[in-house]
């Protein structure tokens, strides 16, 4: 937003491009799960592009992304998180619209030393190199620390109006904001992206172990925001609604799956991911009995649709809470 | 000017959107789109992608589990960028 305003102060015209992964933290989870209604659901995108009175163009990369997620030639974060080739990878995406839609150069929001990875002094230039923008890529709120580029030295922006912001501070970027009357912005430090989220990844690594092939679908990622995750044998894995918003997302997805509910007693919608026989469909009744209203209740009635859509039902004893091992918990 | 629905139920924000944003690239100026949407985020969403895009909110129609937005398509002469 700051990077971008200050290019429109020099009256530049500038136009927003988001691109949608698939791991986007933002809008998904907030909107399904019925306790967070009462948050704003904005997307934050196109939010900043009203204020800035800029058009904002939302690009789906879920199929090209996942050459990032699966194999980063620079590696994992923390978690999941290939952030520099995911960098290079949106900078790149942004340099060939830009060469499509006759635009000069690209302006990004980094700074030198804000991310311990994608945004330190020797992996900036590493963007803009893989990226393919080279010199044509701007950063307006580090530019002054950095070699002129392309639009600088044409003189299509004048860099002794741009920053020498630097570090992990956020001091700098909201004395600028402040300046520009600019006084709601997002999150200042990340959080955007599930693929930094621990246990997000813990149940995107065991999606991965168990199919035994790195690969996924938009679907997939998806249904990991969604539900408590529980693994009690190898070849398969429940998906419980914890509340009415989540099982009302999860029932778009139930034609896809063997799912249970509880009959007998409210409860939540299960999916069954997997394979199952009948003893562990039994085990997963019981599990199902365990999350709904009858969990102390000697016998619960689930009703069981198998994924070729014959039903039954089944009369089980609850689990207890010590009869679930942690470890089944993704 | 002709009327034309798009269907982005079960998709979550931005993928409403997204979709709206393509199809919009495929009609004309003055035509009519109805968006039928189950995220309550595209209330807030489509609303401002058209604000940004110069596209008119004609109605938003809501109940339980459904959201059907009206727009009529703007597009500036020389084509949208």
């Amino acid at each position: 937003m700051l990077a971008a305003k200050a290019v429109l102060e020099q009256g530049v015209h500038v136009e927003g491009i988001n691109f949608f992964t698939g791991f986007c933290v933002e809008g998904h989870t907030h909107a399904i799960r019925h306790k967070d209604r009462a948050k704003p659901k904005r997307n934050n995108a196109l939010w900043v592009a009203e204020q800035l009175g800029i058009k904002l163009h939302i690009i789906d990369v879920v199929e090209e992304y996942k050459d990032v997620v699966i194999n980063p030639k620079h590696g994992y974060g923390a978690n999941l998180n290939p952030c520099l080739d995911c960098k290079g990878f949106m900078v790149r995406q942004a340099y060939q619209w830009l060469q499509e839609n006759d635009f000069d150069f690209i302006i990004t929001g980094e700074v030198v030393g804000q991310r311990p990875m994608s945004q330190r002094r020797d992996t900036l230039p590493v963007v803009a190199r893989e990226s393919g923008a080279g010199d044509r890529l701007l950063r307006p709120l580090c530019a002054k620390l950095l070699s002129p580029t392309l639009p600088e030295r044409e003189g299509w922006v004048d860099r002794d109006q741009l920053m020498s912001f630097n570090g992990r501070s956020r001091k700098p970027q909201m004395t600028l904001a402040a300046s520009f009357g600019i006084t709601e912005y997002a999150q200042p430090a990340g959080g955007c992206c599930f693929l930094t989220d621990p246990n997000y990844t813990q149940k995107l690594e065991d999606l991965w172990r168990t199919r035994g092939d790195r690969r996924y679908e938009l679907d997939d990622i998806m249904l990991l925001k969604i539900g408590r995750h529980l693994r009690p044998r190898a070849n398969f894995k429940l998906v419980v609604g914890r509340e009415e918003g989540e099982n009302n997302f999860l029932e778009g997805y139930r034609h896809r799956f063997t799912h249970l509910r509880p009959l007998s007693h409210k409860g939540p919608l299960v999916l069954l991911d997997g394979t199952a026989d009948a003893e562990d469909l039994r085990l997963a009744a019981q599990l199902a009995a365990r999350f709904s209203q009858g969990r102390d209740a000697p016998e619960v009635n689930i009703g069981i649709t198998r994924h070729d859509g014959h039903s039954y039902e089944l009369s089980v004893p609850p689990l207890s809470h010590e009869e679930i091992p942690q470890e089944w918990y993704l | 000017m002709s009327e034309h629905t798009l269907d982005a139920r079960n998709l979550l924000c931005p993928m409403p959107v997204i979709r709206l944003q393509n199809t919009t690239k495929t009609l004309a100026d003055g035509d009519i789109l109805k968006v039928i949407c189950t995220d309550p985020g595209a209330l807030n969403d489509i609303p401002a992608w058209c604000r940004i895009n110069g596209h008119s909110v004609l109605e938003t129609q809501k109940d339980d589990k459904e959201l059907i937005i009206t727009i009529r398509v703007s597009k500036p002469q020389g084509g949208d960028h």
